[in-house]
């Protein structure tokens, strides 16, 4: 219930944030929303001994359409991105899945960029971002970088970020008008999925799957797209969600069910 | 007012934040209290390092057991003494090791964290099964082996009976452990100033807990006092006797300071005790009509890692309450309570009684199924009927009063559109676009209305009265003590309702107070649907006595004879002449001057009564369930819950109403949602909220709730207590519904609660 | 700048309030035991019960989430900060009328959360409701009894 102690930093800019990150190492974790990063404090499973406050950087909280692309600050918040009018249309794959998010009072304070940067392999919005092919914008001590969306996240928790960069944005193909679908199946309303999918049609008729609980990180359910690619109708290529997965067998769910309920949710998301 | 759905009188201090919880206590110079609690499910404690924790920031002390070895034990089974930190071993996960004062949460919270204990791990034995394998270790000394209790509850068995059954089957059904779980954990605050402890908790029977803490402490009972302030929920699990109880008094003692205890949730869900937990094997004898001829059942009870006095013993009432509400001429009942490397066990909402409901309405429907016959039709022919009430069962002492079950089944049904359900339900099954609709009965009975004495003597309660002190102000107006400790039932609300209806006195002229062993006479407590059957005739009782002496004063004020009075809605009038009339304010003005009273009337209008009831009450009914369920996930949707409650009298129809739908959310939690798991290893696997499926408010439906009000005759109110109810009717009446919906497809049972994964994986095997 | 106590300016139901704090201090133990606004309750450590619910710069936070630290500078509505001189606020009443509450624990929380979603969806559906206040648990009351709460707040002032 109590985090143990730390020392706080108010970052006054992305900068200032970066300078404090370098100065301590791997000590410093960023706070945003905190609602990854407390709750984990909280039973300290995480113990940082400083703690970054980015969350007064309100020059990362913006959606914007910007060409073909959407650029969403990494300190939007979920309950913006559920009701955000350039989200909902042009990337409202997002929203649907920012809607299914824990609850209201943890939308109002999570954010997307605290939400990817924790990496958890059950977490909506990294289905999403998935399925749209993001590209997530670092700011580090030698500059920018772009991170695809695919090679973002590295493990359960892990991500490609290191400690030392900030999550600054990220960018998503417009979609306007292109149909999509988010599935997601949990034991309560407010939990976390124990399976979810997120699915996007693409420019082309080419589609994009997308499964949370089914790995060590969310990812893309590859021989599904292939075989959708290839002509296999949905109801068929359906059978292919769970290949090549390895899903967690725990106390949640068994690996054969959460592999039963990927053919479940993607047929059914591919049916929308 | 009785009958009247009157708003609580409780409620604007809670819905303004003005409640006052244990944690919401300050008082100068707090100290608090936080446990180390263990993380090894079976070990020897093999050093304990505290001074790394002793050299924090505020820090004041860190004690281990041996530093309590003078206090006498908890209060144990006799024999199976039980100390307040674990001394050489310890026995469970959460197990309390250590306990560390500070002076702020946080710093108790650091300190607890640099305490070093080290362990030799013993072989862990976290099933029942385990612990009684013939390799198995004994957990708890002084015994010998892990079967703490094994008791053969009636003299005889029916294997005779059973051999004569046209048919027979025989069941193996799971009642699985569940956590409490009040939004309030358990909390303790003792201040011991001058020459005893003042001491704020969250219990449930503060007359008890001074009993306890008064004998543990050498001190006469009149130094001890225990405040019960708003508790937010209990469910069973705060009248468990929780070291802290005595630990916080002992260590205000030795530091001259108040010392709080507020447990984090992650404690509780491992610290204080669980429910249920209960294997039941069944044989049943019936015949082609599903007659029940007899029942053989033997009960295995997980009593976890340190056996409680309650827990170690709760399978006696289920077994007394096998029969359900049906007339089963033979039945024979044996049960065991075995140690295992889990936190104990003991009372939650039903307490022994939710175990046999469950029990009885799966065997109902099994015997159903297996006759090929409708379980609605199979309960009718074995249901009590009205007119053999009061029925006495196999069991001496078991005495049913007055209800009606095949009318609350035949209400049921009906409201149910029961014929309709099923034609849907067949419409559907041969739909495979559409989900499968299952319809589930749960016509039940449990106890309410707990003593009488001789009963809950055995519960270690002084009695199974209840007491009441009610006293009118000089300006007419009452204060009623009662000696219930109410968390959430409404007792100012009922208890005032009842005492306006004898008094005359209005609704919003009376307070209702309990819950301070300095304020209020000697009581018992809230437990076992006792509120209304037994606090709430001692309140009749003492209101009615004050209302009789009222109008002895009345009478004497309108120079009439007592019986010559009337009462009018302003106090008392003489019969036929309106004029002569007095007002209720000026009768107890005038019970204050002795001058002006009646020779030989003693001052004042104050009644103390204690009512023991000549019995336990039965509070009744028939539950149904809808359930709907994905063919692909295994998914269950309640659709529809529809409650006939039979609780005698009701007080306030909308308090009432809430109770019921509380218990009926608590039991559809167990059949679909909780269960307390551990690894193979005595870790818990769901020890927080995160984990442990606590319902929330799209996981359960709207529940239809329905009335048959038999007055029970067991008490002069006609109440049978309702607390209960729900959380016995429920989880069968889901269950019976789920194995409904599948039942074409071969399952005859899933185990609670029944998951997605379970439901999903039933169909798999059976199809 | 680094600091191992900050100072936090926090106005808490129309009263501002500067405290110096430890920056691990959670907000719902800032409102508790430093301002003694014991209103706001915990029910549990994992932000799942919903107990702690306030109103931060006008929208619901479990207050058991988030460090005084960040909400420096910001407004806080708490249970003591609805009602008023006139007695319960619609919500509130609500509660009393419907038997939305009975042991009271959760109820803060709940007065709150129900409170934030009239201010946005003032006439909601009884799922509209039940989805707005899931991160919200109650032991007592089986929810229908909240919802109906609900309901007769949104009829009679709503969020007032």
């Amino acid at each position: 219930m109590i985090p143990a102690g730390f020392s706080y930093v108010r970052a006054g800019s992305v900068q200032e944030a970066l300078a404090e990150l370098s100065r301590h190492g791997g000590a410093a974790r960023l706070l945003a929303g905190g609602h990854s990063l407390l709750p984990a404090m909280k039973l300290r499973r995480a113990e940082p001994g400083v703690l970054v406050d980015i969350g007064r950087l309100r020059e990362l909280s913006y959606v914007r359409l910007d060409g073909d692309q959407v650029a969403v600050g990494a300190l939007t918040s979920h309950r913006t991105l559920e009701r955000d009018p350039v989200v909902a249309e042009q990337v409202p794959l997002l929203a649907a899945a920012a809607r299914r998010i824990g609850d209201p009072q943890v939308r109002n304070r999570g954010t997307i960029g605290g939400s990817l940067a924790h990496a958890d392999p059950a977490a909506d919005l990294a289905a999403a971002v998935l399925a749209l092919d993001g590209v997530l914008v670092a700011h580090g001590p030698s500059g920018v970088r772009e991170i695809p969306a695919g090679e973002f996240f590295t493990g359960p928790r892990q991500s490609a970020l290191a400690a030392d960069e900030l999550l600054t944005e990220i960018r998503l193909p417009a979609a306007a008008g292109l149909a999509h679908a988010f599935e997601k199946f949990s034991r309560r309303a407010l939990d976390w999925a124990v399976v979810g999918v997120a699915v996007q049609s693409r420019p082309g008729g080419r589609t994009a799957v997308a499964l949370i609980g089914m790995g060590p990180t969310p990812l893309r359910a590859v021989a599904v797209e292939e075989a959708l690619a290839a002509g296999t109708p949905a109801a068929e290529a359906r059978s292919l969600a769970a290949r090549g997965c390895e899903p967690p067998d725990n106390a949640v769910a068994s690996s054969s069910y959460r592999a039963h309920l990927a053919e479940v949710l993607v047929g059914r998301a591919l049916a929308l | 007012m009785i009958g009247s759905a009157v708003p609580r009188k409780e409620d604007a201090a809670l819905l303004t934040g003005r409640g006052t919880f244990v944690d919401d206590i300050h008082r100068p110079g707090l100290l608090h209290m936080v446990y180390v609690h263990s993380g090894e499910a079976h070990a020897l404690i093999t050093q304990i390092d505290t001074e790394a924790a002793r050299a924090l920031p505020g820090v004041v002390g860190v004690w281990t057991a041996r530093d309590f070895a003078e206090l006498p034990a908890r209060p144990s089974v006799p024999g199976l003494e039980r100390g307040y930190l674990a001394g050489d071993k310890v026995h469970y996960v959460g197990e309390p090791v250590a306990v560390v004062v500070a002076t702020d949460r946080y710093l108790a919270a650091d300190a607890a964290r640099a305490v070093r204990v080290e362990y030799e791990p013993l072989p862990v034995m976290a099933t029942v099964a385990d612990a009684l394998a013939p390799d198995a270790v004994p957990i708890f000394a002084p015994l010998e082996s892990n079967l703490a209790l094994e008791q053969q509850v009636t003299p005889h068995d029916v294997a005779d009976e059973l051999d004569a059954s046209p048919h027979r089957l025989r069941a193996r059904l799971v009642n699985q452990r569940c956590a409490g779980a009040p939004l309030e954990p358990y909390g303790v605050l003792a201040d011991w100033t001058g020459a005893g402890p003042t001491i704020w908790a969250t219990v449930q029977a503060p007359h008890r807990v001074r009993a306890e803490i008064a004998e543990r402490f050498g001190l006469a009972r009149h130094l001890v006092r225990v405040i019960a302030p708003d508790v937010g929920g209990a469910f069973g699990v705060k009248s468990s006797f929780m070291p802290e109880l005595f630990l916080a008094p002992e260590l205000s003692r030795r530091l001259g300071r108040p010392v709080k205890f507020v447990e984090t949730r992650g404690e509780h869900m491992v610290h204080t005790y669980h429910g249920r937990d209960q294997i039941q094997e069944v044989e049943v004898g019936f015949d082609d009509e599903g007659t029940i001829l007899a029942l053989d059942v033997t009960l295995t009870v997980n009593t976890g890692g340190v056996p409680d006095p309650v827990g170690i013993a709760l399978a006696t009432l289920t077994s007394y309450m096998l029969g359900g509400c049906y007339r089963i001429p033979k039945i024979a009942a044996r049960f065991r309570s075995v140690v295992t490397n889990t936190t104990p066990t003991a009372s939650y909402r039903g307490a022994g009684r939710p175990e046999a409901s469950f029990l009885i309405e799966r065997v109902v429907d099994l015997v159903a199924r297996r006759l090929g016959k409708d379980p609605a039709d199979v309960r009718r022919v074995n249901l009590v009927q009205p007119g053999e009430m009061p029925y006495q069962t196999p069991f001496e002492g078991i005495v049913y009063d007055e209800a009606d079950y095949p009318a609350a089944l035949d209400l049921l049904l009906d409201r149910l559109d029961y014929a309709g359900l099923r034609e849907e339900q067949e419409r559907r099954r041969a739909d495979p676009g559409a989900k499968l609709l299952g319809v589930g009965l749960s016509t039940f009975v449990e106890m309410g209305g707990f003593g009488p004495t001789p009963l809950f003597e055995q519960f270690g309660y002084i009695g199974g009265w209840e007491s009441a002190n009610v006293r009118l102000q000089p300006d007419g107006s009452a204060i009623i003590l009662v000696g219930t400790a109410p968390h959430g039932q409404g007792h100012q609300t009922a208890l005032a309702q009842i005492a306006a209806d004898e008094l005359g006195v209005p609704f919003e002229a009376i307070s209702v107070l309990y819950g301070d062993t300095a304020v209020v006479q000697e009581g018992i407590g809230t437990m076992g649907s006792r509120g209304m059957p037994v606090a709430g005739n001692a309140v009749r009782q003492a209101a009615a006595d004050v209302a009789a002496k009222a109008r002895l004063i009345a009478a004497h004020m309108l120079e009439a004879e007592g019986d010559d009075l009337v009462r009018v809605e302003a106090g008392f009038q003489v019969k036929g002449v309106p004029t002569a009339e007095v007002s209720l304010a000026a009768v107890a003005e005038r019970s204050f001057k002795p001058h002006l009273l009646p020779a030989g009337t003693g001052l004042g209008l104050e009644c103390t009564s204690y009512y023991e009831p000549s019995n336990l009450s039965y509070p009744s009914g028939a539950h149904g369930c809808v359930v709907e369920i994905d063919r692909e996930t295994g998914h269950v949707h309640v659709l529809r819950y529809v409650c006939v409650d039979d609780c005698g009298t009701v007080i306030n129809p909308m308090t009432a109403r809430g109770q019921i739908h509380g218990g009926v959310a608590q039991g559809i939690a167990q059949a679909l949602y909780e269960k307390v798991s551990f690894d193979a290893d005595g870790r818990p696997l769901n020890a927080s909220l995160e984990d442990y499926m606590l319902p929330g408010m799209l996981d359960l439906p709207g529940y239809e709730t329905h009335h048959i009000e038999t007055k029970s005759s067991f008490n002069p109110l006609g109440a049978k207590g309702l607390g209960e109810a729900g959380a016995t009717a429920a989880p069968q009446a889901v269950v019976n519904a789920i194995v409904d919906a599948l039942a074409h497809l071969g399952v005859r049972d899933v185990e609670m609660p029944c998951t997605p994964e379970r439901v999903w994986k039933a169909m798999h095997h059976a199809s | 700048m680094r600091v191992e106590i900050v100072r936090v300016e926090i106005t808490v139901n129309g009263q501002p309030h500067s405290r110096e704090v430890e920056p691990r201090l959670l907000l719902v133990h800032f409102l508790r035991d430093t301002l003694s606004l014991t209103g706001t309750h915990v029910g549990c450590d994992t932000s799942s019960c919903g107990a702690c619910t306030v109103m931060l710069d006008g929208v619901a936070v479990k207050s058991c989430t988030v460090l005084a630290a960040q909400a420096d500078g910001c407004s806080v509505t708490t249970v003591e900060g609805l009602g008023g001189p006139d007695g319960l606020s619609p919500v509130q009443e609500g509660f009393r009328q419907c038997h939305g509450l009975q042991c009271g624990f959760c109820t803060p929380g709940m007065v709150m959360a129900a409170t934030a979603l009239l201010t946005e969806r003032p006439d909601p559906s009884e799922q509209e409701i039940r989805d707005g206040l899931k991160g919200n648990m109650c032991r007592c009351t089986g929810y229908q009894m909240i919802v109906e709460s609900v309901q007769w707040a949104a009829a009679n002032g709503g969020a007032r």
